[in-house]
């Protein structure tokens, strides 16, 4: 068991196979689907709340969207524990700025990374809220349960993303 | 029922969410997809990872969840979409996704094995999310409705039983990761 928790990685299959499982549970005992983007509209609506009192009440999104800690919210917090946990336990845990796959093509700079990251955060964060969901909600949570709105997303995000991906670091398949 | 109790419990509620998402974040950070570089080799199509992972959850998942409706213990959860939202959308995400080099969950988990730049982009996410809610009595006057999807569900839009496609889908997914592994991705 020890040396199956240390190891550095499992297969895709399997660790697929128990997030399908995961999900299951999310159903029966909580009733909605396993999405990872809620919490971060949650996020900003309780900034809204600290920085314009009262304000985020009356703004029609944060009344869809309560800013709220609930499921959602503790559900991003897990997610950053059981991630170090898997990686402390295998000896992979690294702190750095610049992943060694974006330094091969576009240098060191952490404040270059730092800048790039941030939009590309925010496009995230604007694009997942648009499309009501992201990789979680929509590319699995909502295609497993066979919503057209989700395949449509899901094939969105990749189009997308290889599109953009290959205009940063060349279309390596052509 | 006892599962109503459950789910209605907003304490119980906030303590499985949290173990909910020990697990799967254990589960993403072993699948290797909280790495930038696996990522990124997904969307270049060097790297096949995160597709393989998705792909099985997703056959686990749909096999577990409809046997579960049709015993009654779960409802499905479906919304429908449209072109200006579901479309417009999944595309500025998708380049987000390739900017970042992670997407919202795996950006905590990228943070949980020490990946400081997706702790910035977890910042820029909620900026992202905060900029929509402000926009958001806008475009769903304007772009969010155009174009609505002719039907919420595939079974739907196909004009079939959800079982016939559950069966289709369980059969294609199998079928979709051998042709992955034999053309050696």
């Amino acid at each position: 068991m020890t040396a199956w928790l240390s190891m550095v990685s499992w297969s895709p299959y399997i660790v697929g196979a128990g997030i399908g499982i995961l999900i299951w549970s999310v159903f029966l005992l909580s009733d909605h689907p396993l999405g990872c983007s809620t919490a971060y509209a949650k996020t900003a609506g309780m900034v809204e709340s600290a920085i314009s009192r009262g304000k985020s009440e009356e703004m029609p999104y944060y009344q869809k969207f309560t800013p709220t800690i609930d499921w959602y919210w503790m559900l991003m917090v897990g997610v950053l524990i059981g991630a170090f946990l898997s990686a402390y336990l295998s000896g992979t845990f690294t702190v750095l700025i610049v992943p060694p796959v974006f330094a091969a093509s576009f240098g060191t700079d952490p404040i270059l990374r730092s800048f790039v990251a941030l939009i590309g955060g925010i496009l995230l964060g604007i694009g997942a809220r648009w499309a009501g969901g992201c990789t979680s909600g929509h590319g699995i949570s909502g295609t497993l349960q066979l919503s057209l709105a989700s395949w449509v997303a899901a094939i969105c995000f990749f189009a997308g993303g290889i599109l953009i991906a290959g205009l940063m670091y060349g279309f390596s398949f052509i | 029922m006892a599962f109503e109790q459950i789910r209605k419990n907003s304490q119980a509620q906030i303590v499985l969410g949290l173990i909910t998402g020990i697990l799967f974040g254990f589960l993403l950070q072993k699948g290797g997809v909280t790495d930038y570089g696996v990522i990124i080799g997904q969307l270049l199509l060097t790297d096949f990872t995160v597709l393989k992972v998705m792909l099985s959850a997703v056959l686990v998942g749909m096999i577990g969840v409809y046997v579960m409706k049709v015993g009654g213990l779960v409802r499905l959860h479906t919304r429908i979409g449209s072109a200006g939202a579901t479309v417009l959308g999944g595309l500025i995400f998708g380049a987000g996704f390739a900017v970042l080099g992670y997407c919202p969950g795996t950006a905590a988990g990228a943070v949980g094995a020490g990946a400081l730049d997706a702790a910035i982009g977890m910042v820029g996410i909620a900026l992202g999310a905060g900029i929509f809610a402000r926009l958001y009595p806008r475009l769903n006057r304007s772009i969010l409705n155009r174009g609505i999807f002719p039907a919420e569900t595939i079974p739907q839009l196909v004009g079939v039983r959800p079982g016939i496609v559950v069966i289709v889908v369980a059969l294609l997914i199998p079928g979709l990761l051998y042709l992955l592994e034999v053309l050696g991705f």
